[in-house]
């Protein structure tokens, strides 16, 4: 997984609330078996005004003009402006999958859905909580201010605006040690593997009929 | 200290505790489909790994399955390639495969307790939101995203934090045509789809009891579309029952010491809810949705409601974006909706139980002369599993659903989420017993109507929404 330390980068606002994963990325680019290349189907339905189906030449696809990714304005943005529960629905890991592969390394919103949020800090993706009022001021900012981009520092825990205001977040202390320096979960989940060996030898005496 | 089941639950499988509560959690089971799984496997192999217990594994196509004739095989390659990379996986690691032609073959999410694989007590996750569905069990039982589905098959943990607990309490009776599947969408009406994040919720109270198991899960798997991580129900007798002489459940001397464990999986007296909601059962109507997120939503005699009601600015935009998606207006009567396809499946409404109820609707019906409505161009009845299934057919349901007009499929996940050929075409509206309402969900452009089996029976013979209580008067 690819660390993430700081970032600075153009801010698109999204401006919907509840933005499923269906809609981040429809499911039939699902059927892929790999786990890269979702990007230029990301918000496919949003984003195109036809249907979209894999194997397609997506450079050929006509644009929905009115869908603010496809905006001249915010090409390139790779720190997307959301609202409350943000990828809520499925449990597809296509979503971040898809939102990595377009290009975004972070996420600003009041709320996320659980599994969504999880899914995030696995694949270097960071999803940043900030309160509504906050939001709502990213968002006029955002929109009033052609160039927009903000500063993402994990270590600090900082957003910063252009004008050097400064929002703190919250992040959860071991996540925040993964995504800072990339590591492999299950590769540190194996270091407990004596611990989990004992707890197993134990549960199979308290309830042997789950080790049939 | 009194506990609640999900205290229970949580502390009998944590293996290790960190100083700021995160939780290294021992998962018992993992069920497996074609959507989720393949760049897990791949991660395994390319990191040289062996799943750690393959006996906790469960493994079944149901996605991308057709409902239609099975033996000419999938036809769509890019699903097709799906499905034989789950059989060359399962075959690859040495894991149980219900596979396409099995009859066991269904959704996985039915499959699993229908096994008895899904056991009270247990933590059980899979790839999946509507994993939640599980937690009926009184099991600790959600959804995981395809890295974590690798990192359980790798090391049999997760990491995780518990989430806050939120009791949900329904007291009292449900009327004649009401089902669990009317509670859900009640709850959510309340709640919001947001109202349950960071919790997990227990269902509990008198109509939640009267619940059979299947009710219970219906109930369960929807708790997801309420935000929360994982929805429950304490284990009782009905719980009990329902386990005797499951496949994978315990038997023998094993079945007693499995039965003293379960009874005390409830929530002790006086245990301490981080939150609380009360409903009163006699007081819900059936429900239906009228927009684009399943807590948009009211009851069958109410109207769509009018945007400028809105409690604030980004839901009123989101009323006006749903009303103009759903092709609806404000203030136009339930009643009043045509839809031009049913579909009566998925994991929220497949067992044995939901088709019971809308085979009932239609039995009353056609008995006074009625067929599937003309302005309805399928509907459409796919079973959870090829044992419910069969089943339905053993005690002739599918002859009741055929001879009103109904379509009779093959197990599987189906129009809930089209990825096979079953979908609807942009603009189509559905009565769905499903459980997501979302923009394109059932194909793009497509509008669903969230209910009950019975309602999508009704609507599919009335060719409109109509009150299932009047119907079955
Ligand atoms: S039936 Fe629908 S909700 Fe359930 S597992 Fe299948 S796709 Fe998901």
């Amino acid at each position: 997984m690819r660390p993430f330390t700081q970032h600075q980068g153009l801010v698109v606002p999204l401006d919907r609330a509840n933005v499923d994963t269906d809609a981040i990325i429809p499911k039939q680019f699902l059927k892929s078996i790999k786990r890269t290349g979702f990007g230029p189907n990301a918000f496919d339905e949003w984003r195109y005004l036809d249907h979209g189906e894999p194997g397609m030449d997506n450079s050929k696809r006509p644009l929905n003009p009115e869908f603010v990714l496809n905006q001249s304005r915010y090409q390139d943005a790779s720190v997307l402006l959301a609202r409350e529960n943000f990828g809520c629905g499925s449990s597809r890991e296509h979503a971040p999958w898809a939102l990595e592969d377009y290009g975004f390394r972070a996420i600003i919103a009041p709320s996320y859905a659980d599994i969504f949020y999880n899914n995030c800090f696995k694949n270097g993706l960071l999803p940043i909580v900030l309160p509504a009022v906050v939001v709502d001021q990213l968002f006029r900012e955002t929109v009033a201010a052609e160039g927009y981009a903000l500063t993402v520092d994990l270590a600090a825990q900082t957003v910063v605006t252009p004008s050097g205001e400064i929002f703190a977040f919250e992040v959860d202390g071991e996540r925040k040690n993964r995504l800072l320096n990339g590591l492999d979960d299950i590769g540190l989940t194996l270091k407990f593997v004596d611990r989990i060996k004992a707890y197993e030898m134990q549960r199979k005496q308290l309830t042997p009929w789950l080790f049939n | 200290m009194p506990r609640t089941l999900y205290d229970k639950l949580w502390d009998a499988h944590a293996v290790h505790v960190e100083p700021d509560g995160m939780t290294l959690l021992y998962i018992d089971r993992q069920l497996v489909h074609e959507v989720t799984s393949p760049q897990a496997f791949e991660g395994l192999k390319i990191n040289g790994r062996k799943p750690w217990r393959i006996d906790a594994l469960l493994a079944t196509p149901d996605h991308n399955v057709p409902t239609t004739d099975r033996h000419a095989g999938i036809t769509d390659p890019v699903s097709r390639t799906q499905v034989e990379t789950l059989d060359a996986n399962c075959h690859d690691f040495g894991l149980t495969e219900f596979v396409m032609n099995d009859p066991r073959q269904g959704i996985v999410h039915v499959i699993g307790p229908e096994q008895g694989f899904t056991q009270p007590g247990v933590t059980l996750v899979c790839g999946d939101s509507h994993t939640s569905t599980h937690g009926a069990f009184a099991a600790l039982a959600f959804g995981i995203g395809t890295s974590e589905v690798e990192h359980v098959m790798a090391t049999q943990c997760l990491w995780q934090k518990k989430s806050g607990s939120m009791l949900v309490k329904v007291e009292g009776a449900l009327a004649k045509g009401v089902t669990a599947k009317d509670i859900a969408l009640a709850v959510i009406g309340r709640i919001g789809t947001a109202g349950g994040t960071g919790y997990a919720i227990e269902f509990g109270g008198s109509a939640i009891r009267a619940l059979s198991m299947e009710g219970r899960m219906t109930l369960c798997n929807m708790a997801i579309e309420a935000g929360a991580r994982a929805g429950m129900v304490a284990a009782d007798a009905k719980t009990i029952d329902y386990m005797k002489d499951r496949p994978y459940g315990p038997k023998g001397v094993q079945w007693d010491a499995a039965v003293a464990y379960w009874h005390t999986l409830v929530s002790d007296e006086g245990a301490h809810f981080d939150a609380v909601v009360e409903l009163n059962a006699a007081e819900i109507k059936p429900q239906v949705t009228w927009g684009t997120s399943p807590e948009m939503v009211v009851a069958v005699d109410g109207r769509v409601p009018d945007p400028a009601e809105a409690p604030n600015a980004v839901k009123k935009a989101d009323w006006e974006r749903a009303l103009q998606y759903m092709g609806l207006n404000a203030h136009t009567p339930i009643s009043e909706i045509t839809v031009d396809k049913v579909f009566i499946g998925s994991c929220t409404n497949s067992r044995i139980e939901d088709l019971w109820e809308a085979a009932e609707v239609v039995r009353v019906l056609a008995g006074s002369g009625h067929k599937v409505a003309a302005n309805v161009k399928l509907a459409m009845v796919v079973p959870g599993s090829g044992l419910v299934k069969a089943q339905a057919e053993a005690e002739g349901l599918d002859a009741i659903f055929r001879e009103a007009g109904f379509e009779w499929r093959e197990p599987g996940c189906s129009m809930c989420l089209a990825m096979n050929a079953d979908r609807l075409e942009s603009g189509e509206r559905c009565a769905s017993t499903s459980n997501r309402n979302f923009e394109g969900r059932q194909g793009q452009g497509g509008r669903t109507h969230l209910v009950s089996p019975a309602m999508a029976a009704a609507a599919a013979m009335y060719g409109h929404f109509v009150d299932v209580r009047e119907v079955m008067l």
